[in-house]
C-alpha cells in the first residue's frame, strides 16, 4: 500500500506538511493571467518556478501554457531583478508580440525586495512598452497563503486596471474565481440567458479549451480584453464568486470606483446557483426568464430521481475553500454527510463557515484549514467514508482504502475532459449528480453478490 | 516567421551543412524567454528522488515540494517512501526569522516516524537567500538520529538543472564509502543515470544478470541507500544520462579509482554496444562473458527485428523533430529512428554541451536543425517548416505538437512505456506508430490537405 506510512493516531504538527493540499501563489497568478486576452504571463524569479507552473497547468488543462521567466541568476539575486525584468519586457514584446504582460513575483524576487510598479515605470520610460500594450503585476510571495491567494492577487491587479469615467456603462462585473474554462463559459451562458451584459474576469474560456486547427497560437481568441477591464470601473455592480478567489478585487472596485459589490459563494449546486441568479437579476433589474427556471426545474427533477441513493452517504472532500464551501452545502442539500473537509489554504474563516453549513446536521463535521492529505487520510482511516471528492492527490487514499473517488478541483493530473464539462450552474449540477450516482452504483454492481445483483436499479 | 528568432538566440541554432558548428550553450536563458528549462532544485530532485528508502524533505515554500511530488514514474520494487511529499512549508515569519528550527523539528518527527536509511534535505531559492545553515542542521540531526542526513545545495537561482545534478552527485558522494564492500564480485558494476521509469532498470539488470555481472547499486532508479553506500566496491561504473551522473562517476574515479564507461540503453545499437563494452571490460576475469553477451543480443534481436519491421513499413520516410532535456537521449533517438526508417530533421536540448552538439552534427543528415534551449514559437516554426510527422519532447511540448496536428512521443519523465533495452525498442516503435499513424491527424485542417496531396502522389507513381 502506497500510504502504509499513514498512522491512525492524529498528532499535532507545526513544522511540517505531508502530502500537501495546496501549492504556492505564483501558479494561481499564472492561471488568472491566462484569462486576459492576448496576455503572456511572466514569472519574475528563477526559471524553475515558471517551468513547474507551466508543466502543472499543462497536465491539468491539456493545453499549451505559454509563460515567460526573468531567469534569475545568482547576480540578479544579489543585485535585484530590475535589469532582468526590464530586459524581459523588452524581449517579450519584441519576440512574442503579446498585447499584455502580466507579471507575478516569486519568493525570490519578493525577498530581495523588487518593486514591480517602479520597474514598470522604468520600462515605460525606457520605451520598452509599445503603444497600446499593457503591463500589469501582482505580488505573489510563495510563503504567504496558497495558490488561491496568488489567483486572487492577480485578479485584484486586473481590477486595478479599471478607469472609471463617471458614466455607468450598464454592465455587471462577474468574477468567477478559479474554475474550469468550461465553468467560465457556463457562467457567461447563464448571464446571457438571464439577459445581463457582464464583464467576466478572468475568462479562460476560449483560451484553455481552444480547438485543434493545425496551427499553434500563443494567444488564442478568448480572454477578457483590456478595454473591458478599464470599463469595469463603470459597471453597475460586481458579483464576486468566492470569498477567497474573488472578493479582494470586488471590494477594491467597490471602495475605489464606487461599483457596489456582492460576495457570493461559487455557484456549485442548487442553492448557490439560485443565489447567483437572484443577485444577477436584482443588480441588472431584470426578471428571471422561463429558460432559466426550466433548467432549475430539471436539476430539482434529477435530485428527486436520485435522492434515495444519496441518503446518508458519507463524504470526505478536499481542495480550495470557495469550492469546498459550495460543495459542502450542495452535499447537505442532497441529504449526504460531508464528514471531513480539508483545505491547505490558511483561514480560520473557512473552518467557521463549514461548521455553520453543517450545524444542526445529524453528523459531526471535521474541518481543517492549512491541513494536508496526510491528515485527511488519518481521519478516513479512523472512520471510513462512502465517497471522496477532490483533486488527483486523493487517488492514493482512494486506492489504499478502496473508496469511490470523484475527481473535482485543481489539479486533475490523471483524467481528461474535465476542462470541457462545467460543474457550475444548474447544468453543472446535473453533471455532478450523474458522476456521483455512477460512482455509487458502479460500486454496488461490483460488490453485490450474484443473488442481489440486479438488472434494474 | 523568421522574426520569431531573437537576434540573441541566433548562435544557439545551427543548420547542419551550413558552415562550422559553434552553438552557444550551457548559458542562462534570456530574460523574457518562454524557456522550456527548469532550475537547480529540479535537477537535484529528479536525480535523488528515486532512492526509495530515503526521506526526501524539501526545505522551502510549499510549491517546490508539490511540483516534484511523485511526478515521475520512478518505480520501486520495495519501499515507496520517495512517493510521499514532505515540506517545511516556509511561511513569512520563517523568512524573517530563519527556518532552521522548523527544519530540525520536521526532521526529528519524520525520522522517528519513518526510520529511513538516510535523509536528503533540499535547499530552495529562499533558503539560499535567508541563509539557513543547512549543513549544521543536517550534521546535528545526523549525530542525533544515527543516519546520514545529507544537505543538497540546490538553490534554484544558481543555474539550470545541470548545476542541480552536480549538487545531487555531491550529496551522494558523501553516502558512498560508508558501508563495507566484502562479498562483491570482481565482475560488478553500478548503473548510473537510469531512473527506472516504467521499470526500465529491471530490464537492464536482467541483461546483466544473464551476462553474469553483479549490479551493486542502482543510481538512482529503484535505488537503496545501503547499496549506494557500498557502491565503491563495484569494479565499473556505467554512466547513462551523462548530464545527471557523469560528475559522480568522475568523483568516484578520482576518490576510489573506479573506472567508468558512457553507455545508453536506448535503441538497438546503443543497447548492444553497451553490453559488449561491459563484456569487453570483464573478459579477462570472465572469459565466457563475451560469448554469453553475443548469445543474449542474438536472442533478443531475433525476437525483436521481425516485429520492428512491421512498424517500419508504415513509418518509412516520416519526419521527426526531437526536443529533449539532456542530449544523450538525442544520440540514441537518432539511431533508433533510423531503424524505423524515419528522418530526424530537428534536434534540440535543454542542457546540451558544445561537444554534444558537435557530435550531433556529425551523425545528423545535412539540413538538420540543431537548437539549444528552444522556445515554443521556435519549435512550432521548425515543425511546420520541416513538415514534421512526429515530435519527441516532454510534458510542456505535447499539447503544442497536438495543436499543430502532429503526433507525439513523450521521451521524458512522463513516459509510461519502458523505452530502454531491446524490448524498449519495440515499445518505442509501437508508441511512435500509434501516434504518427493515428487517424485523428486526417481531421486537422492544416494537414488534411497535405495528406490528400501525398495520396495523390503515390497514385501517380
Amino acid at each position: 500500500m502506497l500510504l502504509k506510512h499513514t498512522t491512525k493516531e492524529v498528532a499535532d504538527r507545526k513544522a511540517l506538511m505531508i502530502n500537501p493540499a495546496k501549492t504556492c501563489q505564483p501558479i494561481g497568478a499564472m492561471y488568472a493571467a491566462l484569462g486576459i486576452h492576448g496576455c503572456l504571463p511572466h514569472s519574475h524569479g528563477s526559471q524553475g518556478c515558471c517551468s513547474y507552473h507551466r508543466s502543472t497547468l499543462t497536465r491539468h488543462y491539456k493545453e499549451p501554457i505559454p509563460a515567460a521567466t526573468s531567469s534569475f541568476t545568482e547576480g540578479a539575486s544579489v543585485f535585484g531583478g530590475q535589469a532582468n525584468l526590464v530586459q524581459a519586457i523588452d524581449n517579450i514584446f519584441t519576440v512574442y508580440e503579446p498585447e499584455v504582460i502580466a507579471v507575478h513575483t516569486t519568493c525570490l524576487s519578493e525577498t530581495i525586495g523588487d518593486d514591480l510598479p517602479q520597474i514598470f515605470d522604468k520600462a515605460k520610460k525606457d520605451g520598452k512598452v509599445p503603444d497600446g500594450c499593457t503591463v500589469l503585476g501582482a505580488p505573489t510571495p510563495s510563503y504567504v497563503g496558497s495558490h488561491v491567494t496568488g489567483f486572487s492577487n492577480m485578479v485584484k491587479a486586473m481590477a486595478q486596471l479599471a478607469e472609471p469615467t463617471g458614466v455607468k456603462n450598464g454592465k455587471v462585473n462577474v468574477i468567477p474565481g478559479w474554475v474550469e474554462p468550461a465553468d467560465m463559459g457556463e457562467i457567461k451562458r447563464l448571464a446571457e440567458l438571464v439577459g445581463v451584459d457582464i464583464t467576466l474576469f478572468p475568462d479562460t474560456s476560449g483560451v484553455l479549451d481552444a480547438p485543434l486547427t493545425g496551427e499553434y497560437s500563443m494567444f488564442p481568441q478568448g480572454g477578457v480584453t483590456i478595454p473591458e477591464l478599464k470599463g469595469a470601473g463603470d459597471a453597475i455592480g460586481t458579483l464576486a464568486l468566492g470569498e477567497w478567489c474573488s472578493a479582494d478585487a470586488a471590494r477594491w472596485l467597490d471602495s475605489k470606483c464606487k461599483v457596489p459589490c456582492t460576495i457570493l459563494d461559487m455557484p456549485f449546486g442548487l442553492a448557490a446557483t439560485d443565489r447567483f441568479v437572484d443577485v444577477l437579476r436584482t443588480v441588472a433589474g431584470v426578471n428571471v426568464p422561463d429558460t432559466v427556471t426550466h433548467e432549475r426545474g430539471q436539476l430539482v427533477d434529477l435530485i428527486s430521481d436520485m435522492h434515495q441513493y444519496f441518503y446518508g452517504k458519507k463524504v470526505a472532500l478536499w481542495g480550495d475553500p470557495d469550492q469546498l464551501i459550495a460543495m459542502t452545502e450542495f452535499l447537505i442539500s442532497l441529504d449526504m454527510q460531508p464528514l471531513y473537509v480539508v483545505t491547505g489554504t490558511p483561514g480560520k474563516k473557512f473552518e467557521k463557515r463549514i461548521q455553520e453549513i453543517c450545524a444542526d446536521q445529524p453528523f459531526e463535521v471535521k474541518v481543517k484549514a492549512k491541513g494536508d492529505m496526510f491528515l485527511m487520510h488519518q481521519w478516513v482511516k479512523n472512520e471510513s467514508v462512502d465517497l471522496l471528492i477532490g483533486n488527483t492527490y486523493g487517488k492514493y487514499i482512494a486506492r489504499d482504502e478502496d473508496i469511490p473517488f470523484l475527481r473535482w478541483g485543481f489539479p486533475i493530473l490523471d483524467r481528461q475532459g474535465h476542462q470541457y464539462f462545467p460543474t457550475v450552474g444548474y447544468k453543472g449540477g446535473l453533471r455532478l449528480l450523474e458522476k456521483m450516482l455512477d460512482l455509487f452504483l458502479d460500486r454496488k454492481d461490483r460488490d453485490d453478490p450474484e443473488q442481489t445483483f440486479e438488472l434494474v436499479l | 516567421m523568421s522574426t520569431t528568432i531573437l537576434e540573441e538566440r541566433k548562435d544557439q541554432i545551427h543548420r547542419t551543412g551550413e558552415g562550422d558548428i559553434d552553438i552557444a550553450c550551457n548559458r542562462p536563458s534570456l530574460a523574457g524567454a518562454v524557456s522550456q528549462r527548469a532550475c537547480v532544485f529540479c535537477g537535484s530532485r529528479v536525480v535523488l528522488y528515486p532512492i526509495a528508502d530515503a526521506l526526501h524533505l524539501v526545505h522551502g515554500p510549499i510549491g517546490c515540494a508539490v511540483y516534484t511530488w511523485d511526478i515521475r514514474g520512478a518505480l520501486s520494487s520495495g519501499p515507496e517512501l520517495h512517493r510521499l511529499s514532505f515540506s517545511t512549508d516556509l511561511q513569512e515569519i520563517d523568512v524573517i526569522f530563519g527556518g532552521e528550527k522548523k527544519l530540525s523539528a520536521a526532521l526529528d518527527e519524520l525520522i522517528d516516524r519513518h526510520n529511513p536509511k538516510a535523509a536528503f534535505v533540499y535547499s530552495t531559492c529562499i533558503v539560499g537567500l535567508i541563509g539557513d545553515d543547512l549543513e549544521a542542521v543536517c550534521r546535528k540531526m545526523s549525530e542525533e538520529k544515527g543516519i546520514p542526513v545529507l544537505p543538497v545545495q540546490s538553490e534554484g537561482f544558481k543555474g539550470s538543472k545541470r548545476e542541480g545534478y552536480l549538487a545531487a552527485c555531491k550529496a551522494m558522494l558523501k553516502l558512498i564509502g560508508t558501508r563495507p564492500i566484502d562479498g562483491i564480485s570482481p565482475t560488478s558494476i553500478n548503473i548510473f543515470g537510469d531512473f527506472n521509469l516504467a521499470g526500465e532498470i529491471w530490464i537492464i539488470r536482467d541483461y546483466f544478470k544473464r551476462m553474469g555481472v553483479e549490479v551493486v547499486a542502482n543510481v538512482t532508479g529503484d535505488g537503496r541507500v545501503d547499496d549506494i553506500s557500498r557502491c565503491h566496491g563495484a569494479a565499473l561504473n556505467l554512466v547513462q544520462c551523462s548530464g545527471s551522473t557523469l560528475d559522480l562517476a568522475k568523483m568516484m574515479e578520482e576518490k576510489y579509482g573506479t573506472p567508468y564507461l558512457r553507455v545508453s540503453y536506448l535503441g538497438i545499437e546503443d543497447m548492444a554496444d553497451s553490453l559488449y563494452q561491459v563484456a569487453d571490460f570483464f573478459k579477462e576475469q570472465d572469459p565466457g562473458i563475451v560469448e554469453r553477451t553475443q548469445e543474449l543480443v542474438r536472442e533478443e534481436l531475433e525476437k525483436l527485428m521481425p516485429e520492428v519491421a512491421r512498424y517500419r513499413k508504415d513509418l518509412e520516410g516520416k519526419k521527426v523533430a526531437i526536443y529533449v532535456g539532456g542530449s544523450f537521449k538525442a544520440f540514441s533517438l537518432l539511431k533508433a529512428f533510423r531503424h524505423l526508417g524515419m528522418k530526424v530533421v530537428m534536434v534540440g536540448s535543454q542542457t546540451g554541451t558544445k561537444e554534444d552538439y558537435a557530435e550531433l552534427e556529425q551523425i545528423s543528415d545535412p539540413g538538420t536543425i540543431l537548437v539549444d534551449d528552444a522556445n515554443p514559437l521556435e519549435l512550432s516554426q521548425f515543425i511546420k517548416e520541416k513538415d514534421v510527422d512526429l515530435f519527441v519532447g516532454g510534458v510542456k511540448e505535447r499539447p503544442i505538437a497536438y495543436k499543430l496536428g502532429v503526433g507525439f512521443c513523450d521521451h521524458n519523465h512522463e513516459r509510461k512505456e519502458a523505452l530502454e533495452g531491446f524490448v524498449g525498442m519495440l515499445n518505442f516503435a509501437r508508441e511512435v506508430h500509434s501516434s504518427v499513424m493515428s487517424p485523428v491527424w486526417n481531421f486537422v485542417p492544416r494537414r488534411a490537405n497535405r495528406v490528400i496531396e501525398t495520396t495523390k502522389g503515390a497514385v501517380n507513381e
